[in-house]
């Protein structure tokens, strides 16, 4: 039987370590490389000019590698679902390969087109290559869930047998095999586009900084690795300068679209270091990128919501500020703080930023400093950043924004400190915002706190030239520090005055089981009251989370009312599990949707601080999930957790509900269908 | 997945809660199941009572319109005692509001239940000011606890003084009970305290009022001459004073329990903070021997002269700005209550004698967090091991450790668990 293959380029825009490739040219007769895109959506998709930019010059390099093997890159226009039948029909398709996409809605576009196929009696031959691991293996080992802390994650990972070993790159041999003839009007039909054709315009583009392409990629990695034996530091770097510049060993957008295979990068690494150390084992440490890529791709597999709070089960809901003109201010750089803009600027230009610079704009953004929601800087950043997988974009802002992930949030980036840190003489600030570049470096990084004679003297007076700091950094970080502590205060249950007990300790490490009393450490001072008192003080107080004044109003009233066998829900349709009105779960607590039973324990836990529990039971449900054998003490458990709303702190965890009138009828609103809202095929398909 | 199971268990709508508490509640009332041809109706009122209070508002209404009997519950005070009204713009928020006319119906029928009331705002002045206009119509209540919330920026601030501090005030001449006050960030003013003074000196218990700049240090004064009952209180530095301290301590006064205490400075050159004398610190901890003093600082690393400088009974210290290695090496010396330091950043040089002083004479210490400050991987074991498993919390950043000829990252983390007692890793970081 004639096989005639398609191998469908998505990502893996690369000829070397490509095993759906390989399995398209196993025992065929044709082979064709196909990739798909609608120029009408290319303007319209929120992707900006230097990512259509690398995506062209990425098909351009493969075209040519192909034509080496006497062979050319299809590209077609239109979207997949229309062009597959066409083709299915005009080549007699009867394989078609790609390589596996593990993101949600990935994996719901190519399920339409596996069936489509099937109904063509096409096979299909899907190959993992994107990711090292097979996710839903992690996560299956994980009691099947998502590891939700990096460390829980490595563990993991390292009970895993070794990354499947990096395939050769296609021979002219094989190739030869199935060779396809290529018509006479192939570059009328099937060529790449222009940037003009998709709709931009290029007069002023800058130059290229990250030169798209397998062929770019590969000449990087062996820098990259040169340069690792070179500086010797294998597995710490530790950051300069030099590293907020864009580096030509720098890798993350060629792994991004599969220039560079990802198996490639972690068996150079490997060798490196084994030939360096000896033959050493390497330590997890010296996988850092490909690892935390591989961390975000696992948690947000199977998680459709994952690149918003809401209906985002391990989103933490914060009440973030919509301030449409301080979010341009900051994508534009124009915050008045020339670290922030400095690094703006430089994102926007080339594409890429250090990971620190990363944080620093990201935490400027949301918790430290404008509180305005981490869903907008992540679509900034999808539009500008190279290197911006879907997962690992959103799962950076969800950890930089302390939305998820168990993070302590008293560390705030300083606008003004982090940079001076990072880069004292204020080179890098030059470098991208010129019209600072005479000011002397002690203000460089604070122009509006020079007097004016250095203004005047370094031609650009603040508010005039530059613009003023948006924001009073000391003034914001106060509140917003705040803002954190009540949201994780809620979540964790925790009243105490320690602002690191505030954040629920999830011990998801792969460790001993520990003794209960290891697991009281919540709060350094919360004294143990009597469970009434306590749970008085957390429902009538006006926030005894901000404050963390843990047992203040234990007058009358609120005994009595505690001991009444209620327990109020406040009037916000408060944190338990169902949105009353929609009747979708309630993102809760980080933990797990399914957190709702605790661990047993042979103690009663209501004399205990509140947080015990919740660490309790999420640790329990990450590692004992199954096990069902709960006893009264669960129920207390539980109850206390319930018990302990707080009637006010910025209510968070909650989702907010439409509270209509109260005698209105009731109409559940219809689920809505996230995936194919929000990301069109077209956007998916391509970037 | 789990996340499909426990949607499933919720699609049960009747019962907003916890997908266990509502199978428990399904069951309750199973069990009182009348026999066919008994109306739901007939079920005592104290039995709906109990069901209504586990149910949400919006649950509750729609029960209210099943039977005459049922709406009657649903107006019982009880029910009534707390209520959260949010006020949000579609603009300036991603949460919803409390519909208007839930909000007038609250303030015809139920606002002598309210006990419990609290008003969330987002970053738009129309919200603040919206809920200014319902706290001045709370005229027949006796509210017991209230708090201001901003959920974004203090938009309190922008509302007119004037509207603000007068629909403060109904509340605090109608109230007249008030335990519990949290309104940081808010115009409030001298004038208005007194009259919560003159009103509720007997009840009041709580009072949070960081960042009012409206408030004079007479102002604060005068709440702790008079109200003998005060047990916990927030407020900025500039309002401390040594006669407040003095206030809080005289015999007739309840033991304090917990002093919050903001230290935000705008500019590096407004003029030095002043000093609490070390006599006043000591009248307080001697009246209240137990007293929790929180200290959060926002300042500039030169602001920090006056500080510590003497012996201070502060438990927990947050820097939220770079602190200087002298003002660190300080604490060691004069904060020996200390229970908890967080520092967000210090300059380049590790700080292994200033933590291993405050292990030595800190004994109370329990919780250190350190972002962006440097440390050696030995001087870090060490004060560890000093400091042992009574660190219940140890926040460190990954790049705080300065790997040295002792101990490389991964031997640290083996050597702090088990001084720790526990399994600790450092604090990560993407880098990607």
């Amino acid at each position: 039987m004639v096989v005639n293959s398609v191998h469908w380029f998505r990502k893996g825009l690369r000829l070397h370590d490509n095993p759906a490739l390989q399995e398209a040219l196993n025992g065929a007769d044709t082979v064709r490389c196909v990739y798909i895109l609608d120029p009408w959506f290319a303007g319209a998709a929120n992707v900006g000019i230097n990512r259509w930019r690398f995506l062209l010059e990425a098909l351009e390099d493969l075209d040519n590698s192909l034509k080496k093997l006497n062979s050319r890159l299809f590209v077609v226009r239109g979207q997949p679902t229309d062009v597959f039948p066409r083709l299915f029909k005009e080549w007699n398709v009867t394989r078609l390969t790609f390589e596996y996409d593990p993101e949600p809605y990935g994996k719901e576009r190519d399920g339409a087109i596996i069936k489509m196929a099937q109904e063509f009696g096409v096979e299909t031959l899907i190959r993992n290559s994107h990711t090292l691991y097979n996710l839903d293996r992690i996560i299956e080992m994980n009691n099947n869930n998502p590891p939700l802390t990096f460390k829980r994650f490595q563990t993991i990972v390292s009970r895993l047998e070794l990354p499947r070993r990096p395939l050769a790159p296609i021979t002219p041999q094989q190739m030869h095999k199935c060779h396809t003839n290529i018509s006479e009007n192939h570059d009328q039909l099937y060529n790449i586009p222009s940037l003009e054709e998709l709709g931009f315009r290029t007069e002023g583009l800058p130059t290229v900084v990250w030169r798209g392409g397998e062929s770019e990629a590969l000449e990087r990695l062996n820098k990259h690795l040169d340069k690792k034996v070179w500086v010797a530091s294998i597995e710490h770097p530790r950051v300069s300068t030099c590293s907020l510049y864009a580096s030509p060993t720098g890798l993350s957008p060629y792994l991004r679209f599969g220039c560079l295979s990802c198996h490639v990068l972690y068996y150079n690494l490997r060798e490196l270091y084994m030939k360096l150390r000896k033959r050493c084992s390497p330590p997890l440490s010296l996988f850092g990128q490909l690892l935390w890529r591989e961390f975000f791709y696992t948690a947000a597999t199977n998680n459709p919501n994952f690149d918003r709070m809401e209906g985002n089960p391990i989103c933490v809901q914060i009440p973030w500020d919509q301030n449409p003109e301080a979010l341009a201010k900051w994508a534009e750089g124009r915050t008045g703080f020339p670290w922030i803009d400095a690094i703006m600027t430089q994102l926007r230009q080339e594409g890429w930023i250090h990971h620190l610079a990363r944080h620093a704009v990201a935490c400027f953004l949301t918790r430290g400093d404008l509180w305005l929601s981490w869903e907008s800087g992540m679509k900034v950043f999808e539009e500008l950043l190279l290197d911006a997988d879907w997962s690992v974009n959103a799962g950076s802002w969800m950890w930089l924004s302390c939305s998820a992930f168990f993070q302590q949030f008293f560390h705030c980036y300083c606008p003004v400190g982090f940079g001076r840190r990072t880069d004292p003489t204020g080179d890098y600030i030059r470098r991208y915002i010129p019209i600072l570049k005479d000011y002397p470096n002690r203000y460089i990084y604070e122009p509006w706190n020079a007097p004016e004679s250095v203004q005047k003297a370094a031609n650009c007076v603040v508010g005039v030239d530059y613009p003023k700091p948006m924001i009073n950094h000391a003034e914001g970080s106060r509140l917003n520090i705040e803002r954190m502590k009540q949201v994780y205060q809620q979540l964790s249950h925790y009243r105490g005055l320690s602002l690191l007990a505030s954040v629920p300790t999830i011990q998801e490490e792969a460790e001993p089981p520990m003794t209960d009393e290891s697991q009281t450490s919540s709060g350094p001072d919360s004294p143990p009251k009597p469970p009434d008192v306590d749970t008085a003080g957390c429902s009538t107080a006006p926030d005894s989370s901000t404050m963390g004044m843990s047992s203040f109003t234990v007058d009358n009233t609120a005994l009595e009312e505690a001991s009444l066998p209620q327990n109020e829900p406040p009037t916000t349709i408060s944190s338990t599990s169902t949105d009353p009105m929609t009747g979708q779960p309630k993102p809760p607590s980080p933990m797990s949707p399914s957190a709702n039973v605790a661990p047993c324990s042979g103690r009663s836990n209501s004399l205990g601080p509140r947080r015990k529990s919740l660490t309790r039971k999420a640790r329990w449900n990450q590692r004992q999930r199954g096990r069902q054998n709960c006893t009264t003490a669960v129920k207390e458990d539980r109850k206390t957790d319930e018990e302990s709303r707080d009637i006010t702190g910025t209510s968070t965890i909650t989702r907010h509900v439409p509270r209509k009138l109260v005698d209105e009828t009731y109409h559940p609103a219809p689920v809505e269908n996230h995936d194919t809202q929000s990301h069109t095929p077209q956007k998916a398909a391509y970037l | 997945m789990k996340r499909v199971s426990s949607s499933l268990k919720s699609k049960c709508p009747t019962f907003a809660c916890s997908p266990k508490r509502a199978r428990r509640l399904k069951r309750a009332p199973c069990s009182f199941a009348p026999r066919r041809g008994q109306a739901w109706g007939n079920l005592p009122q104290h039995v709906v009572l109990q069901i209504f209070q586990h149910l949400s508002l919006v649950d509750r209404a729609r029960a209210s319109s099943v039977c005459r009997c049922w709406n009657d519950v649903f107006h019982t005070p009880d029910l009534w005692r707390r209520f959260e009204f949010e006020l949000n713009q579609p603009a300036s928020s991603y949460l919803r509001s409390t519909h208007p006319d839930l909000v007038q119906q609250i303030i015809k029928k139920h606002a002598q239940h309210l006990q419990y009331v609290s008003f969330k705002v987002d970053s738009c002045t129309e919200s603040a000011e919206a809920a200014c206009d319902i706290l001045s119509q709370l005229v027949d209540c006796t509210i017991k606890t209230l708090g201001l919330i901003s959920t974004a920026r203090p938009s309190f601030m922008d509302v007119s003084q004037a509207h603000f501090v007068s629909a403060l005030t109904v509340v605090f001449v109608n109230s007249k009970s008030l335990s519990s006050i949290k309104i940081d960030d808010t115009p409030v003013d001298d004038p208005s305290l007194k009259v919560l003074v003159a009103n509720n000196s007997d009840t009041l218990k709580l009072l949070k009022m960081s960042s009012c700049p409206h408030v004079s240090p007479a102002g604060i004064l005068c709440v702790a001459d008079q109200c003998h009952g005060l047990k916990e209180l927030a407020l900025n530095y500039h309002l401390l004073s040594d006669e407040l301290l003095l206030a809080l301590s005289t015999e007739k006064h309840v033991n304090l329990e917990h002093l919050r205490i903001d230290v935000v400075s705008e500019n590096p050159s407004q003029s030095p903070f002043h000093t609490i004398k070390k006599s006043s610190w000591e009248a307080l901890v001697h009246h209240s021997p137990k007293v929790n003093v929180v200290m959060y600082f926002f300042l500039y690393e030169e602001e920090f002269e006056p500080f510590f400088r003497e012996e201070t009974p502060v438990t927990h210290l947050y820097f939220g700005r770079t602190v200087s290695k002298e003002m660190l090496g300080r604490i060691g010396l004069n904060c020996l209550r200390l229970v908890e330091l967080v520092v967000c950043a210090n300059g380049l040089e590790p700080l292994d004698e200033e933590l291993i002083r405050i292990a030595e004479r800190c004994k109370s210490l329990t919780a250190i967090g350190l972002g962006e400050c440097e440390v050696t991987c030995s001087g870090f074991v060490e004060f560890v091991k000093m400091c042992g498993e009574r660190l219940t919390q140890l926040s460190i950043m990954e790049e705080v450790l300065i790997p040295d000829s002792s101990y490389n990252m991964e031997q640290i983390h083996s050597e702090v668990s088990k001084y720790l007692g526990r399994i600790w890793f450092p604090d990560m970081m993407p880098t990607w």
